[in-house]
C-alpha cells in the first residue's frame, strides 16, 4: 500500500501573526511548525502500517519554501518513509486552487493508493484542500473521517455530518481528510527525530512536475486581496492567569456584568 | 458569465436554514450587481412546489437536479450536478453556506471550473461591478477584502453568517436538469447512517451553558462540567472532538455540525476554540474560557479568559456559585 500525506508548514500558533499590507500575504518569517491537524493524518497512516498493511510506504508531500524542510523532517519523524517537497519561488503566493494544482501534480507521479490530509490548515483554517485535490486528480474523496478501515481494496470511513454519522465506502485510490477526533497523535521518540534527516528527501521544481508556473503562485491566483479591515470585535477581553483567585475574579466579573445575580 | 448560483442544501427533506440565509444574502448582492440569482437544489424525490418556494427567498429561478445518485448527501455527485447547471447557466458566481457537504461540493466545482475559491466569507459586497467578499482571517482579527481574477468565482460562506427570514411567500419557476455524472464522482457509497440522537436536555433553551472539550482529559472529566452547569442552573454542552470520541452525547454538541446556541453565559472548559466550534456559540451573551494553553484561539473571542488548570478552577467556581444559592 502506498500512502501519501499532504502536509503544510504553518506559523507557530504561539507566535503573533500579521499580514504584510504590501503583498497581502501572511508573514511567514517567524517560527514555523508542522500544521498540527496534519499530525492526525500521519498517525492514521502509521496505524495502518502497524496494523492491517505492514508493507505500507508513507510519503510526505508538501509545497513550500526550502525552509519548510524542517516541518517535513518533523512529519518524517512521526512516521513517514520519504518525502516529496515542491520548493519553487514561482509557487509563492499560490491561492487554494494554485496550491491544489501543485499538490495534484506531485501526487500524480506517485501512484498512491491512499492520499491523506488533515482536516484543515491551522493558519488559513482552509478545510477544502482535499476536495480540490481529489477533483483535480479525478479521484473519490471523503472528508472529515472520524475512523478509517481498509479492506477489499476499499476504504470505509465513519464521518460526522449535520444529521448524524455517515458510514461511507470508497474504492482505492481515494483522497481522505481526517478529523482531529480520529486519533491522538504520538510524539516521535528522539531516535526517530534524529533519523528523519537521513530518510530520502526529494526536492522538486514546478518544471519537473510539468506545472505551468503561470497557473500557480501569485501570477496564477484566482483570488485577489484588495484590502484589509478590522472586524467589529466583541470588545475588550480580560485574560488572567490563575494565581488561585481566578474563580473569585470570574465571579466578580459575572456579578458586575449582571450575568449572575 | 452572468448571474449568481446558490447551492441550496436539502437536509432531512427540507432546505437547510443556512442555505436560505445565503440565498437571501445573494439576492441582496444580485440587486447591487444587477445579476439574477438562481437556486440550485440537488436531491432525490424533490417536489416542484416546495422547490419553487425558494422564490420567496430571492431566487429568480430554481434549478432542480433530481436523481437517486443525489440522495445520499455525498458531495461529488453534487459537483457533477453543479457543473451541469453551470454549462447551461454560465454563472459568474457560485455561493454556498459552509456545511460539510456544500464546502466539499464547492471545492470540487472550483477545481473542475478552474475558478478561484474563497472560504469562510462573512460578508458579500458588490464593489466596482464585482463581488468582493470579506474573508475572516487570523483568528477573526482581520477581514481580507477578497475578490476574483477568474471568470467564475466560488464562495463558501461561514456557517451561520447569514440568518434567514421567513421569506415573502413568493415562488419561482422550477427547471429540471439531468446531471452528467462522472464515474469517480459516484465511487463513494453511503453504506450506513446513524441519526443524531436528539434526546437529552435541550441545550438551545438554556440560559447558561458550561461546555467541555478535549482539555477535560477523558469522559470522566465531564463530571466537573456537569456539577458546574448544575450550580448555574444551566446545561452541559460539548465540542465535536469529545462527541466523536464518545465522551458525551451528540445532542449536546455545539458547532458547525452541532447546534447553534446563544445562551446568556457560555463557559468553555478545555476548549481550544476552532472555527467549527466558534460558529455555533459566538452569539452567546458573555463568553468565558478556561484553558491551560494561553495560545488557545478561544481567548481571542472570550470576554473573560482564565489561563489555568480547569481541574482546580472549575470546582472552585462551582463552589462559589453554589454558595450564592
Amino acid at each position: 500500500m502506498r500512502i501519501a500525506i499532504c502536509v503544510k508548514e504553518v506559523p507557530d500558533p504561539t507566535a503573533a501573526k500579521r499580514i504584510d499590507e504590501g503583498t497581502m500575504r501572511l508573514v511567514r518569517s517567524g517560527e514555523n511548525t508542522l500544521n498540527p491537524y496534519d499530525r492526525h493524518a500521519i498517525e492514521a497512516a502509521v496505524q495502518i502500517k502497524e496494523g492491517p498493511a505492514p508493507d505500507t510506504e508513507i510519503t510526505i508531500v508538501t509545497v513550500g519554501p526550502e525552509s519548510a524542510g524542517r516541518s517535513v523532517d518533523r512529519a518524517l519523524a512521526q512516521g513517514g518513509d520519504q518525502s516529496v517537497h515542491v520548493a519553487d519561488e514561482a509557487a509563492a503566493g499560490s491561492d487554494l486552487l494554485g496550491t491544489a494544482r501543485i499538490l495534484a501534480a506531485a501526487l500524480k507521479r506517485g501512484n498512491y493508493d491512499l492520499i491523506l490530509l488533515g482536516q484543515q490548515a491551522a493558519d488559513s483554517e482552509c478545510y477544502v484542500m482535499a476536495g480540490l485535490v481529489a477533483e483535480l486528480l479525478e479521484l473519490p474523496c471523503v472528508t472529515q473521517a472520524a475512523s478509517i478501515e481498509l479492506g477489499d481494496g476499499a476504504v470505509t470511513v465513519k464521518r460526522q455530518v449535520e444529521t448524524g454519522y455517515d458510514t461511507v465506502k470508497a474504492a482505492l485510490p481515494c483522497v481522505v481528510s481526517v478529523s482531529d477526533a480520529i486519533n491522538d497523535p504520538r510524539y516521535p521518540p528522539l531516535p526517530a527525530i534524529m533519523g528523519a534527516k537521513r530518510k530520502p528527501h526529494e526536492i522538486v521544481s514546478l518544471a519537473e512536475l510539468g506545472v505551468d508556473a503561470a497557473t500557480v503562485g501569485a501570477a496564477g491566483a484566482g483570488t485577489a486581496i484588495g484590502g484589509l479591515s478590522k472586524p467589529e470585535g466583541r470588545g475588550d477581553t480580560i485574560v488572567i492567569e490563575d494565581d488561585g483567585s481566578a474563580a473569585e475574579q470570574l465571579l466578580a466579573f459575572l456579578i458586575e456584568k449582571k450575568v449572575v445575580a | 458569465m452572468a448571474g449568481i448560483a446558490v447551492l441550496c442544501e436539502v437536509q432531512g427533506g427540507q432546505i437547510a436554514k443556512g442555505s436560505l440565509g445565503v440565498l437571501e444574502e445573494a439576492a441582496r448582492l444580485g440587486a447591487a450587481l444587477g445579476e439574477p440569482v438562481d437556486a440550485i437544489v440537488c436531491g432525490s424525490g424533490l417536489d416542484d412546489a416546495a422547490m419553487g418556494a425558494l422564490g420567496g427567498f430571492g431566487a429568480a429561478k430554481v434549478i432542480v437536479a433530481d436523481d437517486a445518485a443525489l440522495a445520499s448527501g455525498i458531495a461529488q455527485p453534487v459537483v457533477d450536478a453543479c457543473a451541469t447547471a453551470q454549462e447551461s447557466g454560465q454563472y459568474r458566481y457560485w455561493l454556498a453556506g459552509a456545511s460539510i457537504m456544500s464546502a466539499d461540493a464547492m471545492a470540487g466545482l472550483a477545481a473542475r471550473l478552474g475558478a478561484g475559491i474563497v472560504i469562510d466569507a462573512v460578508e458579500l459586497h458588490g464593489e466596482g461591478g464585482a463581488l468582493v467578499t470579506r474573508r475572516s482571517g487570523l483568528g477573526d482579527s482581520v477581514l481580507a477584502h477578497c475578490g476574483f481574477t477568474t471568470p467564475v468565482g466560488v464562495v463558501v460562506t461561514r456557517a451561520n453568517a447569514f440568518a434567514a427570514t421567513e421569506g415573502n411567500g413568493g415562488s419561482a419557476p422550477v427547471e429540471r436538469i439531468a446531471p452528467a455524472f462522472r464515474s469517480y464522482s459516484q465511487a463513494v457509497q453511503l453504506v450506513g447512517h446513524e441519526d443524531a440522537e436528539d434526546s437529552g436536555p435541550d441545550i438551545g433553551a438554556a440560559d447558561v451553558l458550561v461546555a467541555g472539550g478535549r482539555g477535560l482529559g477523558d469522559a470522566a472529566g465531564f463530571a466537573l462540567v456537569e456539577e458546574c452547569a448544575s450550580a448555574f442552573g444551566g446545561a452541559v454542552a460539548a465540542t465535536r472532538a469529545v462527541v466523536d470520541a464518545g465522551w458525551y452525547p451528540y445532542s449536546a454538541q455545539v458547532g458547525q455540525t452541532g447546534k447553534t446556541v446563544t445562551p446568556k453565559l457560555y463557559v468553555a472548559c478545555g476548549i481550544s476554540g476552532a472555527i467549527q466550534h466558534k460558529v455555533g456559540m459566538q452569539g452567546s451573551g458573555t463568553i468565558v474560557a478556561i484553558n491551560k494553553d494561553k495560545n488557545a484561539p478561544i481567548f481571542d473571542y472570550a470576554d473573560f479568559g482564565i489561563i489555568g488548570d480547569l481541574n482546580t478552577v472549575v470546582p472552585k467556581l462551582t463552589e462559589l456559585v453554589k454558595a450564592r444559592g
